[in-house]
Parts: C-alpha cells; structure tokens; sequence
C-alpha cells in the first residue's frame, strides 16, 4: 500500500508523519466552535439543512436489547422517515452490531430501501479490546452478512500508549478486508483520548491507513461528538485534501439530539472544510433521536406551529 | 449545492429614536442649538439629528460636574457610590438588546460582536469597578487618596458603548464626576446611557454627555474646570491634547493608536493561528487601535499561514451589520473609507500584493472587503501608519530575534501577538515585545480586570484592573 | 602648611562609562561661596546629549534584562563606594555650597542610606505593581512591570548629592538606563560621584552625567526623539510647560516629584499585560 506516499508503513516513517503535525490550541479551538454555533440559520436555509441532515443520518440501534424487529422497525423508519410525507429524504444509513446486519440489509432490501446503507460497528466495538484475528473475524462476519459500511474502533490503549504502528496496522489491515465492499469509517472514541492534539493526530494517521471516514465516538463513552472535537476533525479532512487531493469523510455520533445541534454541525461542515463535504458521502450524523426532532421541525416549517411528538413515529 | 445562509436579522424594533437629541447636563436632557446628521454607516440613512455643544454646552456642564463633585458625589460614602454603579450595569444588561441594536445601527459593527463583546464587556466594566468604590484604600496609592475632581474624557467612534464605560466606570468609582464626549458619528448609545443614568437615579451633575465633533472636545480639553483628562483616539490628537494641557497641572491619559505585529512561530498551532489573525485584524472592521495590523511570519510557515489564511477570509461574511451571521460590517464613515483606500493604495504604489476576499458588498454604505498585502517590508507605508480597517500587512522573519525586532521597529507600542506551542519561547517572545497588551496564542480579548494601554506613542497610561483605578485617583508622589 | 601644589581635577563628563570633555570645548567656571574658583565644569553640548543616548539606548537592552538581584546587588555596590569616599564628597559639598561640615556629613550619609533604600527595591517592584488578573475565560493573564527605556532626569540645584541619587536610582533600578543633568551651581558631587559610578559594576551607559545649563539642555532632551521619559524636579516650574510641549512630540512621560518615593520609581516603568489560554 501507498499510504498516499505519507509514510511507508515503517514505524519511523509514521512518527515522523505524526510529529510534523501542528498543535492545536483548545481555548482557540473551543472559541471557534463558539463563535460558529452562533450562526442563525433561517427560513429556506433551515429546510435545506433539515433535510440534508436527514440524508445524512446514520440512523443508530446499539444495544444489547436489539432483536430482528427493532431492527426491521428501524430500517423501515431509515427508508420513509415520515410516512405521511414522500418528500422526507431516506437517512444514509442504518448502524447496527454486526449480528443484525444481515436482516437489516434483507429488510431494507425488501421494503425499497435498497439506497439505504448498512453500517456495522465492528473490531470488538465499542471497546476495540480483543485480539486481532477476533476484530478481523468481526469485521468478516459483518462484510459476509452484506455490510457496505464498517464502522471499527481504533485501540485507543496503544494509540495513548503511543504505540501508533499498532493502531495504524489494525487499520490498513480491516481496510485490506474492506477491499471494494465496504466504506472504513474510524471510530477515534474522542472521549477517551481527551486532547484535540490527539483527535488531530488520530485523524492524520486513520486518514493515511486508508479510512474512508472519520468518526467521533461510540456512543458509549461521553463527552462524544463536542463541536470543537468535530472542528479539529474538519480542519484535518480539510489540510488532507490539501495534502493529497483525497477527500475523507467526518462523522460525528453521540449527543446530537436536535436540529439545532444538527444544524450547527452542518455550519462547521460548511465553515471549516468547506460546502463540498456537505453530502451524505462525506458526512454523516450518527444518531437515533435525533431523526424524530428533524422530523417535527420540518412539520413546524410546513405547518407553521410547533409539532408535538404524538405525530411523529417512534423507532 | 450550497449552504447560503437566508437572511436573519435583528429586529430594530426594539429601538426607539428620536429625530433629534441634545445633550445630557445636571440630570436632564438641554435642547442643543446647532445640530448635525449621524448616520448609519451600513445605508447611509439618517438616524438622528445629534445637537454640537460649544462653549456655553461646555461651560455649563462642567459647572454641572463641579457643582455635583463638591455637593454631593465627593461627600458621598464609596459604599453608597458604588451601588449606582451596580445599578447602571444591572440597567445595561437589563437593555443589552437595545444597546446592541442602536450601537450597530450607528456604528455599522456587527450586531454579534455588538451584542457578544461590546454591551457585555460595558456592563462588566461598571460591575467591576462598582466593587472598587468603597476599596479605594487598597488600590495601592495609599490611605489619604483622593479624586481628581472633574474628569473630561473624549472616546472614539470604533466601540462607543464600550469606551464609554472603560472612561465613565473608573472615574466614578473612584469620586470623580464627568464630562463625556462621544465621537460625533457614534453618539446614540451614550445619550441612551445618559437615560440609564435617569432610570439608575444617579444624582444630577455626576454624569454629563456633551455631544459634538473635534471642536467641542477641544473645548474641553482646554475648559479650566476640568482637572483630568482622558482621551482615547488617534495618536495624532493625542499630542494635540498632551501640548494643551502642558502648561495646566491637569492629569492626562491617553489610549492612543497602535500597528501591533502578529507573530507567528513555526511551531504554532496554526489553525487557532489563523483564527487569531482574523479576531486580530477583522474584528470590528479592523477599527480597532489594538488590531494586529502587521502579521509576522516565519519564513518556514508563511506559505502554508497565507494559504490557509486566504482560504479562511473567503468565509468572512461581510454585509448587513444588522445579520445575525454577519463578520464584517461597514466601515464607520465615508472619511475613514476613503483613508483605508489611499493607504491601501500606497501598498500597490510601493510594490506589495494586494488579495481581497471575493465578496459582494452592498451598494450603498461604507464597505471594504478584508484584504491582505503580502510581499510587504518595513519601510513600506502600510507597514507603517496605522490603517484602521480590515486591511493587514505580512512580512516574514528567519530567526526568532529578527521577528522580535521587526516588531518591534515602530513607534507604537500597544499591543502584541505571538503565537508558538512552546512554552519557553512564549515567555521569551512576551518578555521581548515592547508594547503593553501581549495577547499569546490569543488575539483581542478584554476585561475590565485586565490593565490596557500602551507603550510609547501609543499613549499615557492604562486602562481596566488597578492600573487603570489609579489614573481617577491623586497621591502618587509626583505633583 | 605644607608646600606642596595640590594637583587639581579636571573635571569632566561621564558618557558610556568614560570620561571625555564636552566635544564643544565650552566650560563654565563655578566659585565657592566666598567668590573664590572651583573649577571650569564642561558645559554640555546637544552633540555631548546625543552621545549620551546613543549610549544610554545601547546599554538598556543588557540592563533590562539583569536580574532584579543584579540591579540591586550593583545599586547596594554604588552605596558601599560612596560610603567609602564619604570624606572627599563632605568635602567637596563643604567646598562648592558653603555648608557646615555637619550638614553635609547629614546629606552624604542620608545619600547613602538612600542607595541602600532604592537598591532593596529592585526585586520588590513587581510585587508592588504587578498583578494576577482574574478574567472571566481560560486566560492566564497577569501584568508585569517593565522598565521605560532610556530616561533623562534634571537634578536639583540643591541638595546636590542626595538630590542627584534620587533622580539616577529610583530610574535605574526598574531598568531603565538614565542621563542625569548635574546642579548647575554645585556639580562637583556629581562629577565625584560618576567615579563611583565607574567603580561600582555599574554597565558603561547606564547612568551617564552631564553639566551645563539647565535651560539650554532641558529643551534638546525634551526635544529628543529616542528619550522615552524626563524627570525635572530639578528644573524651574517655569520651565516646566515647555519642556512638557516639546516632549509631547513622542509623547515622553514627563513627571516631577517632591518626595522619594516608589511612586518615583513606578512613575518610569511601564506595565505589560499578558494573556495565554489555559487548557489541554
């Protein structure tokens, strides 16, 4: 592999990659974070970024309740949001554990939800804790039962004990396994490695192992995706591009509830990396409640008054 | 595909203003005699006609401030003084909306920046020296200190509101009463605040806000019955003033201009980097004396910093002040408009490169859009004098000390960035930098706890924390 | 009653740690009370000013930056020199003033004691005007004082010794680097005391002495771009406002005093804030 001529594989080559990379400054990237969630998105602006954030949720079950009809109730909710209105984009994706892939993508498939992806989280999510024949195996288990989208852990206990080549492998090896099938999506479980230096450097290496997207959390682990942690994730899609021509993808999860968090991510998309990251392939919001909330916002832009959740389907 | 933002402005509804003012003497409002337009500078639409104080305005407000100096603020209790100035900032956050509206009404500045620095740092200026009226023992200047007596202040037109509580705030606390100048584009917020100083019961005389042009503050530096003077504005009336008061036993401070250098290290965190190039040299339209004017790369950086930076000011919204996601609004006057393009001009005339952000600017009112020169050495014009708008010069440096000198190699000295991940060199760089305000991997922060002011050129004096307490307060040791 | 001719001094300037004449050649010639000559003092020229702050501006950078406990170690230094010539300096005062041996014993020691004073300042001053200041962010922020530059005092007629000490020491202990102009009718003490100077580890440039006219050398300081402050205690008040107007053409800090005081000292430096984001 080429690693876009970045590094060449060898440890050396990879801290020298890592140790080139700028700090970043956590008062100054909070206050931008800041600054920009003060935006003030109205009108024809609001129903745009409603319902492109619609298209770009990851629609989200992770428990270890979930059973074939949570599942299938989830996947009909991804392909028709609200079924009272066709003009509601289907979600990207549905996000499952690797055992529900299978009856997620035969439902999607069977309901006409076949441009609806299927994610699983896999290589011992959400802790990453297991050997690596056992995250390959997950991975396998999860590309077998149709997954177009792999969204793995990193081990954030190498990556904090600065054994960088150890989590940098793991990713060339599960995007090896990827090959054509899947997208790589990189969970970085921001919350564990704490500083915006790391969550930078965690970037630039899951970026040259070969991922497709970058992702935030888990989901289990808080603080998930803050605004500043996904500021400092656009700014290194953003300087990668600049790098390598090659545009990655940026997904925030954990804590985005409602528009108004939603709307603010799309600001950041737009101010930091630029309009171009503003799709579904680009940037994804990996959530669950958040969809009901998008939903009954866009009822009160249609309607004029405020939308209860007695109208909106629950998951 | 692309994410415009619609339209969303403040309402002005919250703002009531009237055809005409006067000016604010002994508690009540005076009819003036004659008058002159302030504008909004973001349409060109009259706002209001704002009344020119001459002598007699002049005369009887000090007289005014006199006569409430030896009644009743001089024998009132710091205890009791500083409660009305709690009540003024409680008022001002009680009216935060009306006076960030009216302030960007009449400024052209951003309703943001109006609404999230100006208002709340005025408020928290009165609140902090609110606390200082009944301490002043502990300021530092000994037990037996005393007030001034009448301080005459004259503010610039880049953050009235603001300039107002940084003069007003400090005077009062410490005993003093005042007369107050506002520049004459911006005199609407401080004719409000001479309402919240009704609202706040503040005994008459205490306050006084004379309104008018270069004339009037003219009048009031050279009135006999004022004891102290402070001035912010240019550098140029601030040696005007200095040689007026020369021969008086009059006390001055002066907040002068400024050409700050912003200098960035290699090691920078360059993203914040760029960020802080931006709060330091857009931020109010560059109308700011502290801006950072003059960035100062290293050589090994400065390809990647004006990429970076080029790329970040092309997201700079300019436009309607009154927009909620408005950046960059209207420069204040047609005047300054014009200064900004004839010293831009003189960048191009002496072999800089000019890059503006592609924007659309309206057509009526004041509008530059941000713009950079690089290729820009030290005795270039622009590298020089202080420019006042959203214009910023770049040079480079090799070695930490040449960046240091570079800075350095001015006659002002107010302010100061540097930006390195390194500790040591922070220090270093802070310890080197002759000027008053070092702002380290920051840009353009205040607070009234904070000491502001400058070196040389830039003025006599600071302003905010106990330094600035000690310029409304006699016994020093020099006569 | 010896035979024996005295051999006289030649008093001179004190420029960057030498002693040279006034380039101009011109001298002045001072008595004692009783009409009898003392000596031919330089009368400084604008040329001999200009030495001056080429060299007081060239040293300030170095003084600057010794640390307080040098610059009070070398202010102590100065004490202890002074204290060791003691009987030269009585009797010069005794020479030039015509005051009792008593009174100018009175004024040397006090002169003394003064240098000790001002010298203990040295690493206090930012304890005394420095500050940890509580904003409301992630802000360390603290101010600092630090010294002006390089600063031209007037000395007063008299008392010419002590008067001479508070208007180098209280300057030179912040960092600042100083030409003092001398009492004009009594300069012995100071042209005496730039040997102590030159004696004392004090860094050539720091504190330079002139002579001459008050009236004639107070209108170039105050017209000289590259002097940052004045103190002129030591000058008439009448003279006072067009100094202060001359000076403002750089905006100098101008300042005259009654009293030793720190306020003295506070009065050239200048105070620098500074501002780092705390965080991870």
């Amino acid at each position: 592999m080429s690693f876009y001529g970045l590094v060449d594989g060898s440890d050396s080559s990879l801290k020298k990659y890592l140790g080139g990379l700028s700090g970043v400054d956590q008062v100054g990237a909070d206050a931008r974070a800041s600054m920009l969630a003060t935006r003030s998105i109205k009108t024809t602006s609001k129903r745009w970024a409603i319902d492109t954030a619609i298209s770009m949720v990851d629609l989200t079950t992770l428990e270890g309740a979930d059973t074939p009809g949570k599942v299938q109730a989830l996947c009909t909710k991804a392909v028709r949001p609200d079924p009272t209105d066709s003009t509601v984009p289907s979600v990207g994706a549905v996000c499952v554990y690797n055992d529900m892939v299978g009856i997620a993508r035969k439902h999607l498939d069977l309901i006409g939800g076949s441009h609806v992806g299927v994610a699983a989280v896999s290589t011992a999510f959400p802790s990453g804790r297991a050997s690596m024949p056992v995250k390959i195996q997950d991975t396998q288990d999860a590309l077998d039962a149709g997954a177009s989208e792999i969204d793995m852990v990193i081990d954030r206990g190498a990556f904090l004990s600065g054994d960088y080549i150890t989590v940098f492998n793991e990713i060339v090896q599960i995007r090896e396994l990827c090959g054509e099938r899947a997208h790589l999506k990189v969970i970085f479980e921001t919350g564990e490695l704490v500083t915006y230096d790391n969550v930078r450097k965690a970037s630039f290496l899951a970026m040259a192992a070969g991922a497709d997207f970058i992702k935030t959390s888990t989901g289990k682990v808080a603080p998930a995706a803050t605004a500043p942690v996904v500021l400092v994730m656009l700014e290194a899609v953003r300087d990668f591009y600049s790098m390598t021509q090659t545009r990655i993808g940026v997904k925030p999860a954990g804590g985005i509830r409602n528009t108004k968090d939603a709307i603010k991510q799309l600001v950041l998309v737009n101010e930091t990396a630029g309009p171009e990251w503003l799709t579904p392939s680009l940037f994804r919001i990996g959530a669950s409640a958040l969809l009901n909330d998008l939903l009954m916002q866009r009822m009160k832009m249609d309607d004029g008054y405020y939308a209860s959740p007695a109208y909106v389907t629950i998951d | 595909m692309k994410f415009d933002y619609a339209p969303a402005p403040e309402s002005r509804s919250i703002v009531s203003i009237k055809p005409k003012y006067g000016h604010f003497i002994g508690g009540k409002f005076v009819a003036g005699r004659k008058h002159f337009p302030t504008i909004n500078p973001a349409t060109e639409e009259v706002l209001s006609q704002i009344a020119l104080a001459g002598v007699a305005e002049v005369d009887a407000a000090v007289k005014a401030a006199r006569k409430a100096y030896t009644t009743t603020w001089s024998k009132m209790s710091g205890r009791e003084r500083g409660k009305y100035l709690f009540r003024i900032a409680r008022i001002m956050q009680e009216r935060s909306r009306e006076f960030a509206v009216l302030e960007t009404l009449d400024n052209g500045k951003p309703i943001r920046e109006s609404r999230d620095v100006d208002v709340p740092l005025a408020a928290a200026h009165f609140f902090y020296h609110a606390g200082w009226a009944d301490k002043l023992e502990f300021a530092g200047l000994g037990t037996s200190t005393k007030p001034h007596g009448v301080a005459g202040q004259i503010i610039p037109w880049n953050f009235p509101l603001l300039m107002l509580a940084w003069k007003v705030a400090p005077a009062l606390a410490a005993g003093n009463t005042v007369v107050l100048k506002p520049a004459e584009n911006t005199s609407l917020t401080a004719l409000l605040f001479a309402e919240v100083c009704q609202q706040a019961e503040l005994p008459a005389g205490v306050v006084n806000i004379v309104t008018g042009n270069g004339s009037t503050g003219a009048l009031i530096v050279n009135h006999p019955g004022i004891d102290k003077i402070a001035f912010t504005g240019s550098t140029e009336v601030g040696k005007i003033i200095a040689r007026a008061v020369a021969p008086t036993q009059k006390s001055v401070t002066l907040e002068l201009g400024g050409k700050a250098a912003n200098i960035i290290f290699e090691d920078a965190a360059i993203d914040e980097a760029i960020e802080g190039i931006v709060n330091g040299v857009f931020f109010n339209q560059g109308h700011v004396c502290c801006a950072g004017s003059r960035l100062i790369l290293q050589e090994s950086v400065a390809d990647e910093v004006i990429e970076k930076l080029k790329r970040r000011m092309s997201m700079i919204r300019v436009g309607d002040p009154m927009d909620k996601n408005t950046d960059l609004g209207a420069i204040n006057s047609k005047e300054q408009l014009l200064k900004i393009r004839e010293l831009s001009a003189t960048g191009d005339d002496e072999g800089a490169q000019r890059w503006s952000a592609p924007c659309d600017l309206p057509k009526k009112g004041f509008w530059f859009a941000p713009t950079i020169f690089t290729g820009v050495t030290q005795s270039h014009r622009i590298a020089r004098e202080e420019i006042f708008g959203p214009v910023l010069s770049v040079l480079t440096f090799r070695t930490p000390q040449e960046g240091i000198d570079k800075a350095n190699n001015t006659p002002f000295g107010l302010s100061a960035g540097v930006w390195s991940e390194k500790g040591s060199r922070i220090l270093w760089a802070s310890q080197q930098l002759r000027a008053g305000v070092i702002w380290s991997n920051t840009f353009n922060k205040f607070d009234p706890t904070s000491p502001f002011g400058g070196y040389k050129e830039s003025g006599w004096g600071r302003e905010g924390g106990r330094h600035g307490l000690s310029a409304y307060l006699k016994g020093v040791g020099h006569e | 009653m010896s035979n024996r001719i005295d051999v006289k001094k030649t008093y001179k300037l004190f420029i960057n740690g030498a002693f040279p004449r006034t380039e101009s050649g011109r001298t002045y010639e001072i008595k004692n009370a009783k009409g009898v000559f003392i000596a031919n003092p330089c009368l400084a020229s604008r040329k001999d000013l200009k030495d001056a702050v080429v060299a007081a501006r060239a040293a300030h950078s170095g003084w600057n930056k010794a640390s307080a406990f040098n610059k009070g170690q070398i202010l102590y230094r100065i004490a202890e020199m002074l204290e060791g010539r003691r009987t030269q300096f009585v009797q010069e005062i005794v020479l030039v003033t015509g005051v009792t041996k008593v009174k100018a014993e009175k004024e040397v020691t006090e002169s003394v004691d003064r240098l000790v004073w001002y010298a203990g300042w040295s690493d206090k001053l930012s304890s005394l005007s420095g500050a940890l200041n509580p904003v409301a962010g992630p802000y360390y922020n603290f101010t600092v004082p630090e010294s002006m530059g390089v600063i031209a005092a007037i000395a007063p007629e008299s008392p010419s010794l002590l008067g001479l000490i508070d208007a180098i020491a209280p300057v030179i202990v912040g960092g600042n680097t100083v030409i003092v102009l001398a009492s004009t009718k009594a300069p012995l003490s100071a042209m005496s005391f730039a040997e102590v100077i030159a004696t004392s580890d004090v860094p050539a440039g720091v504190i330079n002495v002139l002579t001459g006219k008050k009236d004639e050398i107070a209108p170039w300081m105050a017209s000289h771009m590259d002097i940052d402050g004045m103190d002129i205690s030591g000058l008439g008040a009448k003279s006072h406002g067009a100094v202060r107007i001359a000076g403002a053409e750089n905006l100098k800090r101008i300042y005259s005093f009654n009293s030793a005081d720190p306020g003295r000292i506070l009065a050239f430096l200048e105070h620098k804030t500074v501002w780092h984001p705390i965080g991870l």
